[in-house]
């Protein structure tokens, strides 16, 4: 079974293979079924424990939050949603102006462009490397697969230097200054560029494995490469786009690298987790509002998390050699 | 309604964005469509990669080559006073007692965090096998990989907050060692080294999902007939595990324990969310933030990214290969 089998069985998404009956258990394999069982059982509540107890906080409040541990919660039950309200659209504490709310738009104007661009830009690239081919295509493919290697720290100050000054060649600009200072636009595109090798690899395992008689036929059909491009590759390459798609769009939510270096000089085009990050400072004085704005940035993996485990966990296999 | 407008501006910036690009493409590909004969491969070609080579070479091969040669510049890298200072700033890297330290921190974290994952994830892996509630228990174990770093970082500095024994304990970890009968517990994330450990653990939390979804996979996809056979010869429980499970699964262990590596060696959010490198918590992804954004130091932080770049590549490396392996195995 390869890699990738194992893991769509891991997902749930093909029934586990018939078994045979495991031998019939004796006495010491029964102790051990059962210490197996409390190991389990312990490892699972400490994983759960933390995400439990924020939770519960974000529901209590400020006075409660702050005079008493959650746990009490089960023997002086009163909870109350207004944090979320505060939080969202009214912010305080650290937050300016007017709650969360602008910077989850910020996030998500930020998260779909930096994932539709990379995956057009790429399947592009993938497919011309594969199938239009040219002299030195396997070369160039070479070079993109190797950029991997190349952690994103080593871009930042060169970037941030092009995007507020342009670039010159002896005072003659070949890049111009785009005035774009610290906006939206900044950081998506930062994190398009930064995907690419990733975008190119993934897709090229991909698409270089597309039956051979389906282009050929296209191609003796008069098609031209273009043509093929959007009307046979982009349509057959759907599963290995979703899996990339949500790997991307989650790793760019989460960000906050990309997001505090190029959003630093206007925060209002800063991301969800750049504004929670300097909420963090606030633990002593706005316990409630800083679970509930915590809360808000993880509902959106969750719920990726949970209706789309099977792609989530292909493209986190794939997506694990990114940064 | 100030906020749906802004709101609004903001998605059809994204439409603007990503349509306009759209747009541009798809013109250009009725463009060249016309074009037909011996020039049409090349421009299909032109068309196709370009893009992708553009943002490349500007987002990544042109930054990482100035990032080499900024490394071996004085603290402003930009205006009169650009200075080549040799190998200076490496120097200072592997000299300097305050970064000496934070490397050494940096390893600890190279080393623990992957081994402890990797061994957590394994037995939960081997353990949660054909037990009753499987996808559950899983699945809380897996969670976390979702979650953000920051939001990672800051349900766990809840569960480390500290409060005055005598005050209400909020924090669960004060909770929890007080009740055991530690009277005074330390302010957990002011001292050092255990503030480390304790981010340590935040990190282990993802990491140890992820191990046992690799690890369960690769256990599960051992033939049936292999384990019967041992099982038949008598080997069961850890001689099973020690002498026909691990030997068959090796290279996913490897593959696993170097991918978190690469990920621990890069991790920023966690110690810049909880303590923002002070108390001695600092790491090498950190300390190169915090040069060339608060130390204003250019030179010294592109030297530091350099360092991360050399210690990834090996990594990386080793990791892409095997995946590559794998996938055509």
């Amino acid at each position: 079974m390869s890699l990738d089998e194992a893991l769509l069985t891991e997902a749930g998404e093909t029934p586990e293979p018939e078994r045979t009956a495991p031998p019939p258990q004796r006495e010491p394999a029964k102790t051990h079924q059962r210490l197996a069982t409390v190991v389990v059982v312990v490892m699972s509540v400490l994983w759960a424990l933390p995400v439990f107890g924020f939770f519960v906080t974000s529901l209590r409040s400020k006075a409660a939050a702050e005079g008493s541990g959650w746990w009490t919660v089960f023997v002086h039950p009163s909870l109350t949603f207004s944090n979320y309200i505060n939080v969202l659209f009214h912010g305080g504490a650290n937050i300016q102006g007017g709650g969360l709310f602008p910077y989850a738009m910020n996030s998500l104007a930020i998260a779909i462009p930096a994932t539709i661009i990379p995956i057009i830009v790429a399947s592009m690239a993938a497919y011309s490397l594969s199938w239009v081919r040219f002299k030195s295509a396997d070369t160039v493919y070479f070079i993109i697969f190797g950029l991997q290697v190349v952690p994103l720290q080593m871009s930042l100050v060169p970037l941030l230097q092009l995007y507020s000054h342009g670039a010159h060649i002896g005072g003659f600009p070949i890049f111009p200054n785009l005035n774009l200072h610290g906006s939206i636009a900044e950081v998506w595109i930062s994190h398009t560029m930064f995907s690419m090798p990733l975008a190119v690899f993934l897709l090229y395992n991909f698409i270089a494995q597309l039956p051979n008689e389906l282009i050929e036929a296209a191609r003796v059909d008069g098609a031209n490469f273009l043509y093929i491009y959007r009307r046979v590759v982009m349509p057959l390459s759907l599963p290995a786009i979703a899996s990339f798609a949500i790997f991307q769009f989650l790793w760019v939510w989460n960000d906050l690298l990309i997001g505090l270096t190029f959003s630093a000089k206007s925060a209002s085009a800063q991301p969800l987790t750049v504004q929670l990050q300097q909420l963090s400072g606030t633990f002593g004085s706005h316990l409630e509002l800083l679970t509930a704005g915590g809360f808000v940035t993880i509902i959106i993996p969750m719920i990726v998390f949970f209706s789309l485990q099977r792609y989530f966990v292909r493209g986190l296999l794939a997506g694990s050699v990114k940064g | 309604m100030n906020l749906l407008t802004t709101s609004l501006d903001k998605l059809l910036g994204v439409l603007e964005a990503v349509g306009g690009f759209v747009a541009i493409l798809a013109f250009l590909f009725w463009l060249a469509g016309k074009v037909r004969g011996r020039f049409e491969r090349p421009l299909a070609n032109i068309l196709l990669l370009g893009p992708a080579v553009i943002l490349l070479l500007v987002g990544l091969v042109i930054p990482a080559i100035r990032t080499i040669f900024l490394s071996f510049r004085g603290q402003y890298v930009i205006g009169p006073d650009v200075k080549y200072v040799g190998f200076a700033n490496y120097k200072w890297a592997f000299t300097d007692p305050h970064t000496l330290h934070t490397l050494e921190r940096t390893a600890e974290w190279l080393v623990i965090v992957p081994l402890v994952s990797t061994v957590a994830g394994l037995v939960f892996a081997l353990l949660v096998d054909r037990m009753k509630f499987q996808v559950i228990a899983k699945s809380l174990i897996f969670m976390p990989t979702a979650i953000s770093f920051v939001g990672a970082s800051l349900i766990w500095k809840y569960v480390y907050q500290y409060r005055a024994p005598g005050l209400p304990q909020i924090g669960l970890l004060s909770e929890v060692a007080m009740k055991l009968g530690w009277s005074h517990p330390p302010n957990w994330l002011l001292s050092s080294p255990l503030n480390t450990f304790l981010m340590m653990v935040i990190l282990v939390w993802i990491e140890t999902g992820f191990a046992m979804v690799i690890l369960g996979a690769a256990l599960r996809s051992i033939p049936d007939d292999v384990i019967e056979a041992a099982r038949v010869d008598g080997a069961k429980g850890w001689r099973l595990f020690r002498s026909v499970q691990l030997p068959m699964i090796s290279s996913t262990v490897t593959v696993v324990i170097i991918t978190i590596m690469t990920a621990t060696l890069k991790i920023f959010d966690i110690v810049y969310t909880i303590t923002g490198g002070d108390f001695h918590t600092d790491t090498l992804s950190n300390e190169m933030y915090s040069q060339i954004f608060q130390d204003f130091n250019n030179g010294r932080g592109s030297a530091l990214a350099v360092v991360l770049f050399m210690a990834v590549v090996p990594l990386v490396t080793v990791s892409i290969l095997r995946l590559r392996k794998e996938r055509y195995a």
